[in-house]
């Protein structure tokens, strides 16, 4: 039996029967986190707290007193605050600072058990679709083309990182957090599944802010159920969060035993674009016919204005980052590159600090909250945004979910698209619409394209409804069978 | 749209970074790409549509407007890339 390929769930079961130690499992992880070191998966790797964290838990459970995910080794994408480990949000800027406190989905996380293995790398402050952003250099996806082994893919992102570490069996899952489709995209790139949540469902406190009508945390497993395990132990209200609801988190595990019998689908005829690879249009079909299969019932609907999803986005975020990132001074924390005066300590901070990637967004967010192209770029944007939202709100009175693509493309090469900013943020064309209307998405793996990388379908779901989505993702999962593994897994 | 390299230099100084000469004439054009790209927008109607404020549907929760945190300034200059005491410090901005 290799224990890095176990699934946390079934994991679990093994702790829970004394077949297995975490100290066990913690270190067979270890072991796949050297032998994957090449894909350049962590920015900080916390070894030795994991093994100290897992003894505890095999102790803990002796007495009897278990969390529900006592003992499961994962990672934690580089973008939480994490109680004396560095969190650098890939950034130059955040080098070397050390959080005094620990994010709230961090801490239930390791209130349930969960041990640590390390931070992952990602996009420099989560903005990228590729994790070529970051500071601490590019994660290679572990995923090759079967005619082309040598050629070096991108993992997606911006939760790069996390995806490729799930995928490389280096950890049973990893924390990501989502803006615009930065868990869905890699998830879909790397083979695992990957859900963000409703916004509001889980708690931002601690997690380094991007777009902050936008970001929401969710986890990246190698399965559904595992999913759901550790999205339940995440979630949950935290006063720290205004914008975090107050609403019971149900048991996410427990929704995987009913069927899809009689649920509403929806099939976006909007997401159908001119020139989709063939094998793209090929898996959604299959999608479509595993639902009606289950007996489902399968429609097409209208979402008119997907088409600006992706625009209106990059005015939205851009406009939220620059006012978020605008604390990077040079004096609180961080970076200090000294000037003349104060003004130009600001300047020479933030102008050596921030990558390419990160200024462009900074200056296009300053731009559209300038004074004289406020109401015709941001103004107009959050119009737009509303629209976008009642599409959705409309389309729920004869569907109850939505069955999309993750991503138009699979994973593409290292530095292809990197000097094209347009053909980056068209990564997320399936992805941002959900994102702007706060909905609850999964992406699930089901297939592999004729190059050998795996692909991914989207459920886009009702406000809470995160029950539904895992039921919907449980079906698809059943019905793909997706059990290839990437050849450069631990 | 046509993003020249003034309104870039006025967008930096807002932004406070520091961008050079060779930077300003590259970032004018990436921008006027992306702004033409944005002016899709101008196609949807929006006439009485209100913006879109905020994702959920839900007020905001009060309290009590009692301290319940702090105390520790140690810990809050921690990462301070310069401190006196506990103080963080600047450039002298009075002459």
């Amino acid at each position: 039996m290799i224990l890095t390929d176990l699934t946390i769930a079934e994991a679990r079961n093994m702790l829970i029967a004394g077949d297995i130690s975490s100290v066990e499992l913690t270190e067979a992880h270890i072991r796949a986190m050297e032998a994957t070191s090449s894909l350049n998966l962590f920015i900080t790797e916390t070894c030795e707290q994991a093994l100290s964290k897992a003894k505890k838990s095999d102790t803990q459970r002796l007495s009897g007193n278990q969390g529900k995910l006592e003992g499961i080794p994962i990672a934690v994408k580089d973008l939480f605050c994490t109680h004396g480990v560095m969190a650098s949000a890939a950034s130059k800027m955040l080098t070397g600072f050390t959080p005094c406190y620990e994010s709230t989905v961090t801490k239930n996380l390791w209130n349930a058990g969960a041990v640590m293995l390390g931070k992952t790398n990602m996009d420099e402050f989560a903005m990228g679709s590729s994790n070529e952003t970051s500071y601490y250099g590019p994660v290679t996806n572990p995923w090759q083309r079967i005619n082309e082994p040598k050629v070096k893919l991108v993992p997606g992102g911006s939760s790069g990182g996390s995806a490729a570490a799930v995928a490389a069996r280096a950890v049973m899952g990893a924390l990501g957090t989502d803006t615009g489709g930065s868990i869905r995209q890699p998830a879909s790139f790397c083979g695992v599944v990957g859900i963000k949540p409703t916004y509001g469902r889980c708690s931002r406190w601690g997690m380094i802010a991007f777009a902050s009508s936008l970001d929401q945390a969710g986890p990246l497993t190698r399965t559904v159920r595992d999913s759901a395990i550790m999205l339940e132990e995440m979630a949950g209200y935290d006063a720290k969060d205004s914008t975090c609801i107050n609403i019971d988190v149900p048991d996410y595990e427990a929704a995987l035993q009913k069927n899809v019998k009689g649920v509403r689908v929806g099939v976006p005829q909007e997401y159908f674009l001119e020139g989709m690879p063939e094998e793209i249009r090929y898996i959604w079909d299959k999608g479509i016919t595993w639902f009606k299969e289950a007996g489902a019932e399968v429609r097409d609907v209208s979402l008119p204005h997907t088409k600006y999803a992706l625009p209106t986005y990059y005015i939205v975020a851009p406009a939220e980052a620059s006012s978020n990132l605008a604390r990077y001074d040079g004096v609180r924390y961080g970076l200090r590159i000294e000037g003349k005066d104060l003004q130009e300590m600001y300047e020479n901070t933030r102008a050596e600090g921030f990558g390419r990637e990160v200024r462009r967004r900074i200056m296009i967010g300053t731009y559209v909250l300038s004074a004289g192209y406020y109401d015709a770029y941001y103004l107009k944007a959050q119009k737009v945004r509303t629209k976008i939202a009642d599409d959705f709100r409309n389309s729920w009175k004869s569907v109850d979910l939505l069955l999309t693509p993750t991503a138009p493309s699979a994973a593409f090469v290292q530095g292809e698209k990197i000097n094209d900013p347009i053909a980056m943020y068209l990564n997320d064309i399936f992805t941002v619409p959900a994102s702007m209307a706060g909905l609850p998405a999964i992406s699930v793996p089901v297939g592999l394209s004729s190059e050998g990388l795996p692909l991914g379908l989207q459920l886009i779901g009702k406000p809470f409804d995160e029950e539904l989505l895992f039921r919907g993702a449980g079906l698809l999962e059943l019905a793909a069978n997706f059990k290839e593994k990437p050849r450069l897994a631990a | 749209m046509s993003i020249d390299h003034k309104i870039i230099q006025k967008i930096a100084l807002l932004a406070r970074i520091k961008v050079s000469a060779e930077e300003r004439e590259e970032l004018a054009s990436e921008l006027s790409n992306i702004f033409d790209w944005i002016e899709e927008l101008d196609k949807v109607d929006t006439t009485d549509i209100d913006p879109m404020t905020s994702v959920v549907q839900a007020s905001a929760s009060l309290r009590k407007d009692n301290p319940n945190d702090g105390g520790y300034p140690e810990r809050i200059i921690a990462n301070a890339p310069e401190a006196v005491e506990h103080f963080f410090t600047v450039p002298k901005v009075v002459e």
